[in-house]
């Protein structure tokens, strides 16, 4: 312990995570993400391009839209320019283009809005700074609203809620109806509607997948654990992000939920056609997209005939499994209603470990000194458990049980302040990367600092976006692209299966086996 | 010819804010929410709902969280606003009647709340100023709307300091408006100035950013309860897609 005292860092050694940059303006006004082509476009139920009155089309849409959304519209008159919102966003925070203050972005839209909806607007727009919807603005309204994850930091800060994830879908809805949709949104969604899920993984190669994780499973433990693909009569059907099936570290999370299952002797299955948790018709706003996403999972569930749902490690996923699932495709009333529809895999693996029916050895995870970010959408828009605040607490729990060097970045960058990994909300595409790396640095940087103080050498998450988001940038700011973990990959690393064979069988040594030693310390300042 | 102006002046622009409220918060009222957007960690039941909304509404709960310095100058103009009108009761109330008793233990509360008021929205009109975000997202009306505030708290506070107003004139002179009995107004400066910039703030209220006063109520991240599993949540146009 001495040693953490001499070593301890002064505070020059921390940056700032949250620091406020200097105002650079338009810094970001080129970033232009590919737009949709026709084809992506016409499988949504959009124009192909840009139609001929856009003008009218849009304000019409934006007309509709404050008809429909009471939060579109009173955000639009509410917000008296207080600048609570300004410093909140890890855009702003990373680039430093004051069109990235929630405020502004949501002016542009508002600004349009005064224009033709308000009668100050009408009369005096110079006054209130109302403008016209031009080219221009068009424009400004594409780059700027694809540089918003929805993550809802500013929302919580906000001293009316304003939520300009709420404003972003609006504008990204409007642009759709005209024909200017975004690339990889609306490829995605088609993929959804064609193929089941958002990689567009054909079933085959889906089933092939599996056996092979299942081979893996059995090679690593001597146990045969099963992960079931369409299986009628199933109990449970696991609903989860298609980039558990292809991307690390989120494969290692998916082998953590079948040994849980399997620990359980749960009986339980995957299905083809629901093969992706996440809903990427929340990104553009739109409610019929988003619906019809969710039906699969309905249909799969009536289909396979299973008595409970539940989804994997997906941040924006669990928002609309969670908060909109039941608005969107339920009565769920053929389910068991002894258990809330749906549940999120965390909830499912801590109740096991509540009632003791799991059994850890944490020294496997001795190797990692682990910190957690809180995926935005899971912590500003969802629960998990029967408290609130425990979509913050469950995830940890499940950590802290099953690793024993746990520590939190600092309190102002997590659980409800979390500061958004900078690929959220579809902006998770290459065109998009320099906007990544530096939304990201918000947290990179809190990470750096408990590096600094505690030894930390990973992340876990429980969010496909975040993942890989985090393995992407990560080597920027001097971490391995691995240094991103799943949360079910420490409980697939702790758990003890009845049966299995000891993971350290293959090893000589295995009686004088020790846990490996921390790594050590990084040198002051080394990561900054 | 002076009191025909004000006293048109003040019906109008007691019905525009009256009536223009009125239809704004029924509009508010009648559109959807079509989804439950609560920004969590959000109450479980409608009782915290209410408590949450307490919070935000008479703490402002997260604008503490988010700038120390706003808030230190939003509650002081609001606190201090609070408390000028409810002192302003005794002008347009019976205080010697039971019900309005109260009106007179805030009297002197309310004095010094006109200076609490004006140094909040001081502060808010320096930060708005020399701060860059802040400037950066600020229109012609968001500085106009500090100084009209600012000029009516002035104004009205030189009728106490520094040349006093026929108050018993003015009291009448309102007290003839509400039972259509109209009683001549002083014609001095200050009391000019300040019904006019009184008047003009009522009638602009429902067609500008002061709408976040009745907008907070409605607005779904802070309203709505933390219940989507439990119960099902649809609105009407929504549901026609279901058919």
């Amino acid at each position: 312990m001495s040693e953490q005292v001499t070593n301890a860092p002064t505070v020059e050694d921390y940056l700032n995570p949250l620091a406020r940059p200097e105002l650079q303006p338009d810094s970001m006004k080129e970033l232009h993400s590919f737009e949709a082509s026709p084809e992506h476009q016409d499988k949504l139920g959009f124009p192909g391009e840009l139609v001929d009155n856009w003008h009218d089309v849009a304000i019409d849409k934006m007309g509709d839209l404050l008809t429909k959304y009471r939060g579109f519209r009173v955000y639009m008159d509410s917000c008296v320019k207080c600048g609570a919102c300004t410093d909140k966003c890890h855009y702003f925070m990373g680039t430093g283009d004051p069109k990235n203050m929630p405020v502004a972005r949501q002016d542009l839209l508002r600004s349009v809005y005064r224009r033709y909806f308000t009668t100050g607007g009408k009369y005096f727009p110079k006054l209130v700074g109302a403008r016209d919807l031009t080219e221009d603005v068009l424009d400004e309204w594409y780059n700027y609203f694809h540089q918003c994850s929805q993550c809802r930091r500013c929302s919580v800060y906000c001293p009316y809620g304003i939520d300009t994830a709420e404003v972003s879908m609006a504008a990204r809805e409007i642009m759709d109806t005209i024909g200017k949709g975004q690339k990889y949104c609306n490829e995605i969604i088609g993929k959804v509607f064609d193929v089941g899920n958002n990689l567009g993984f054909p079933t085959p190669a889906l089933e092939a997948t599996l056996e092979s994780f299942e081979e893996d499973l059995e090679d690593e433990t001597g146990l045969e654990i099963k992960m079931p693909l369409d299986k009628k009569g199933a109990d449970i059907l696991l609903v989860t992000p298609s980039a558990d099936f292809v991307a690390e570290p989120h494969i290692d999370g998916l082998m953590g939920y079948a040994k849980v299952f399997h620990a359980a002797g749960a009986n339980w299955t995957l299905s083809s056609t629901a093969s992706e948790a996440a809903n990427f018709g929340m990104f553009i706003g739109s409610y019929e997209n988003m619906r019809k996403v969710s039906m699969r999972i309905r249909e799969a569930a009536l289909e396979l005939g299973v008595k409970r749902i539940i989804f994997g490690e997906c941040g924006h996923a669990w928002r609309v499994a969670y908060a909109f699932l039941n608005t969107l495709a339920g009565p769920f009333d053929f389910l068991d209603p002894r258990y809330p529809v749906p549940q999120h895999i965390c909830e499912y693996t801590w109740d096991l470990i509540e009632k003791g029916e799991l059994k850890f050895d944490k020294s496997r995870n001795d190797k990692y000194r682990l910190t957690y970010h809180d995926s935005c959408n899971v912590a500003r828009a969802t629960r998990m458990g029967d408290t609130s605040g425990g979509q913050f607490e469950i995830p940890r729990n499940i950590l802290k049980a099953t690793c024993n060097h746990f520590y939190d970045m600092a309190e102002d960058t997590i659980k409800e302040a979390t500061v958004c990994c900078g690929g959220g909300g579809g902006l998770l595409t290459d065109d998009l990367m320099d906007l990544r790396v530096k939304g990201s640095s918000p947290r990179m940087t809190a990470l750096q600092n408990v590096q600094k103080e505690h030894g930390v050498t990973h992340m876990a998450a429980i969010c496909a976006i975040c993942k890989s988001q985090f393995a992407k940038v990560m080597p920027k700011f001097g971490f391995e692209m691995d240094n991103i973990l799943s949360v079910h990959q420490m409980v697939s690393n702790a758990i003890l299966l009845e049966g299995a064979k000891d993971p350290d069988d293959d090893d000589d040594d295995d009686d004088d086996w020790v846990p490996p030693t921390p790594p050590p310390r990084p040198p002051r300042g080394s990561a900054a | 010819m002076l009191t025909t102006i004000y006293a048109i002046l003040f019906y109008v622009a007691t019905l525009t804010f009256v009536g223009g409220l009125a239809l704004r918060i029924k509009q508010y009222w009648s559109i959807p929410a079509p989804l439950k957007i609560a920004t969590t960690p959000a109450p479980t039941t409608t009782r915290g709902v209410w408590f949450r909304m307490f919070k935000e509404v008479a703490l402002f709960e997260s604008l503490f969280k988010s700038n120390k310095w706003i808030w230190v100058f939003g509650m002081l103009f609001h606190a201090g606003l609070a408390l000028v009108v409810l002192r302003h009761f005794r002008y347009f109330t019976d205080t010697t009647s039971l019900i309005w008793v109260w009106v007179n233990w805030i009297q002197p509360f309310g004095l010094y709340a006109g200076f609490a008021m004006l140094a909040g929205l001081g502060g808010l009109l320096v930060r708005r100023i020399v701060v860059p975000r802040i400037r950066y997202i600020s229109s012609p009306s968001d500085y106009l709307m500090l100084i009209m505030l600012m000029a009516i708290g002035a104004s009205g506070m030189m009728m106490k300091y520094v040349a006093h107003t026929d108050i018993v004139a003015v009291k009448q002179f309102f007290r003839g408006l509400m039972f259509f009995d109209w009683q001549p107004l002083p014609a001095d400066g200050p009391l000019l100035v300040h019904l006019s910039l009184v008047a003009l703030l009522m009638i602009i209220f429902p067609f500008s950013k002061l709408l976040h006063a009745p907008g907070v109520f409605f607005s779904p991240s802070r309203n709505m309860v933390d219940n989507p599993r439990e119960q099902r949540h649809i609105a009407p146009w929504a549901a026609e897609l279901e058919k």
